[in-house]
């Protein structure tokens, strides 16, 4: 049975095509396709129904993103989504840093639901969604 | 015409491997042999990119528009002038000499200074502060190393050529690479894949594929076997972890209870659970065997123990850890730093100020507090009121629910290329690439300075990070002249020549001469 929503742990960061993304340019195609993702474990995908390609909402207590959905390639890890570090992962992140300065990036819950139709935000898009200025 | 130039540093992280060989035709990159994937995008493409920035620029009615670089950094020097607690944060893709002066810009604004480490490696360096840390070089752990443990940290996309330079995959003097090993590995994992896709489909059932490494199985019987061997501790399964003799998978935010488990072992105690961290007691015992067992081990640990929950009490009882056993073998640990110079902007900063990060001048003299002179905690507050960014993109990295309160104040942006910060910034700085378009010196992860090299010429008009900072602190002493503010004493023009490179030897000791006793010879009695 598809479920409406999946609760899972959201860890952010770094892959190796993020990394070649962030280098080629942060508005560079590589860039978007590298980091506007989200990774699921194949049997959290069956139970929200969704494809690899699907858009998909990640909500936490901090904000929402539309990311794409990507089958995590390594292994199992039911429960866990990732998604590289970059504009995208940090849309979601929180700004908690038990006084020691290093905000929520790792380990916290979110819901993540099946949101066909609608569209992944572009770097320039996503910072005027978000702050109101972009470089255009 | 076209030149090959050797030995060229990458300047990406922190591995900062030194054995570049550039091809460089008309003044640009063409070929790069021996660099990553990531190295490959920048130092042949990115940084020649669309996106690169050629002049200044300053937000007019909500848009960029081009200005010169007198007026963008009288503009600049305004800002952070008539701010009352600006916040210069950024730092870590930068060289050193750059650093320099932005201490010497802080103190004059009597503003908070952060660098990068504050949301990658900062736990790190708290908790070397409080218990030490027992570190070696890259050279030493590449010839000597026998066991190596990646915890929470995956070298493979952050570190490309870790692996493969200074652990498991190189030939040391006297330990031996594990690459033929892991090919071998390899080619055995894809004759069982294939077998076992071809017996599935002679049954008409759907394939199941092994993997090769199993999560959570039982250490395999290589991992006490004489020669290199690696283990991977991780949340989640990493390409790392399939190179790996072992891979350890875990429950995210449990990597104090596993390692206190393994110090348990270490100190032999009894442990009155089943599992500890999702893993069962018997198979940390095995770890710790082997990690007792080894002659020289050592363990890197990346983001995943300094961002989960526990932050630097994780790192507190890692260097434990590695502490205990030294009672028994040889055993390092090391962070696996990030951008190619974040441990330099460490260094910079405790030789300037006395501490690493988190500094705040607020007072005339520095202070250091993490958790309230973080840059984020800073922005939580909505405590600054300006802020510079160089050399670094909190724009993609920091939460966007403290970046929008960076957005309520004026912004300065010192980068070479247009990233998400320099996209939002008021004025937008550019800069050379140093480590492409000009020398400096960096710090390598295990605090090795390494001088990067120049390969082609900077675009006319782009100043180095160092230039530029030195005009806006000379244009923020003027401002202050003119207000009757009193200006630092030390007014220094910075020439930029050749890379200032760190004593590599301790002076020798000065020796006062001692004074000539006066023997008085006794009187022989007569």
């Amino acid at each position: 049975m598809v479920e409406q929503k999946l609760r899972a742990t959201l860890i952010t960061g770094r892959t190796i095509e993020q990394g070649v993304g962030k280098e080629l340019g942060k508005g560079s195609v590589e860039y978007y396709d590298s980091c506007a993702v989200c990774f699921f474990d194949k049997s959290d995908m069956q139970k929200i129904g969704i494809k690899n390609g699907s858009t998909v909402k990640v909500t936490s207590k901090y904000g929402s993103v539309i990311v794409k959905a990507q089958r995590y390639p390594w292994g199992t890890n039911p429960g866990m989504v990732f998604i590289p570090c970059g504009s995208w992962a940090n849309c979601i992140t929180g700004d908690e840093t038990f006084s020691m300065g290093m905000p929520l990036f790792k380990g916290f819950p979110v819901e993540v639901e099946s949101a066909p139709n609608q569209p992944v935000l572009t770097l320039d898009e996503l910072l005027l969604k978000q702050f109101g200025r972009n470089s255009l | 015409m076209s030149k090959i130039i050797n030995n060229v540093v990458c300047p990406i992280c922190g591995c900062l491997c030194d054995d570049l060989e550039v091809t460089v035709k008309n003044n640009e990159i063409v070929k790069m042999k021996n660099g990553c994937a990531v190295c490959e995008a920048k130092m042949v493409h990115g940084y020649k990119s669309e996106e690169r920035i050629l002049k200044p620029m300053i937000r007019k009615n909500g848009k960029l528009e081009p200005v010169s670089m007198d007026e963008a950094v009288k503009k600049a020097a305004q800002i952070l002038t008539d701010a009352k607690y600006p916040l210069l944060f950024g730092w870590s893709s930068t060289v050193n000499e750059a650093q320099r002066i932005g201490v010497e810009l802080a103190e004059e604004l009597g503003s908070a200074l952060d660098n990068c480490c504050s949301v990658c490696h900062g736990p790190s360096v708290m908790a070397t502060q409080e218990v030490g840390i027992p570190a070696a070089t890259l050279g030493q752990i590449r010839h000597r190393a026998d066991l190596i443990v990646y915890w929470a940290c995956n070298p493979w996309t952050s570190h490309p050529r870790h692996v493969e330079r200074y652990t498991a995959f190189t030939d040391g003097r006297f330990e031996g690479s594990e690459w033929k090993s892991y090919m071998n590995k390899m080619k055995a994992s894809a004759s069982r894949k294939k077998m076992d896709i071809a017996s599935k489909r002679i049954e008409r059932e759907e394939a199941q594929i092994n993997p090769q490494v199993e999560v959570n199985g039982p250490p395999p019987q290589t991992l006490q076997k004489p020669g290199r061997k690696m283990i991977v501790v991780d949340v989640r399964k990493t390409m790392s972890a399939e190179a790996a003799d072992y891979f350890m998978q875990i429950e995210p935010n449990r990597d104090y209870d596993v390692i206190e488990a393994l110090r348990c072992i270490v100190q032999d105690q009894e442990l009155d659970v089943e599992k500890v961290g999702g893993v069962p007691v018997e198979y940390l015992r095995e770890v710790a065997d082997a990690m007792m067992k080894c002659e020289f081990g050592v363990i890197y640990f990346g983001l995943g123990m300094t961002q989960s929950l526990g932050r630097f009490r994780n790192i507190e009882v890692a260097i434990a850890l590695a502490r205990d056993l030294n009672r028994k073998t040889k055993f390092i640990i090391s962070p696996m730093r990030g951008h190619f110079n974040v441990t330099g902007a460490n260094q910079v900063f405790a030789w300037q100020t006395g501490y690493p990060y988190a500094i705040d001048f607020s007072q005339g003299y520095p202070q250091f507090n993490p958790g309230e002179n973080t840059a984020v905690d800073l922005l939580k507050r909505e405590d600054n009121d300006a802020t510079l960014v160089i050399s670094a993109d909190p724009g993609a990295h920091f939460p966007s629910v403290v970046m929008k309160n960076m957005m309520k104040h004026p912004l300065i942006t010192i980068n070479p290329d247009m990233n998400a910060i320099s996209r939002l910034g008021d004025v937008v700085f550019p800069t050379q690439w140093c480590g492409i378009e000009y020398v400096g010196t960096a710090y390598r992860m295990d605090s090795v300075p390494i001088t990067l090299k120049k390969v082609v010429e900077a675009p006319p008009g782009v100043l180095t990070d160092e230039e530029l900072l030195s005009k806006i602190l000379a244009e923020v002493r003027e401002i202050k002249k003119k207000r009757g503010l009193p200006v630092g004493l030390t007014e220094q023009k910075i020439v930029h020549t050749e890379p200032i490179e760190p004593p590599r030897v301790c002076p020798a000791p000065v020796t006062k001469p001692k004074p000539k006793k006066v023997v008085k010879k006794k009187k022989e009695a007569a």
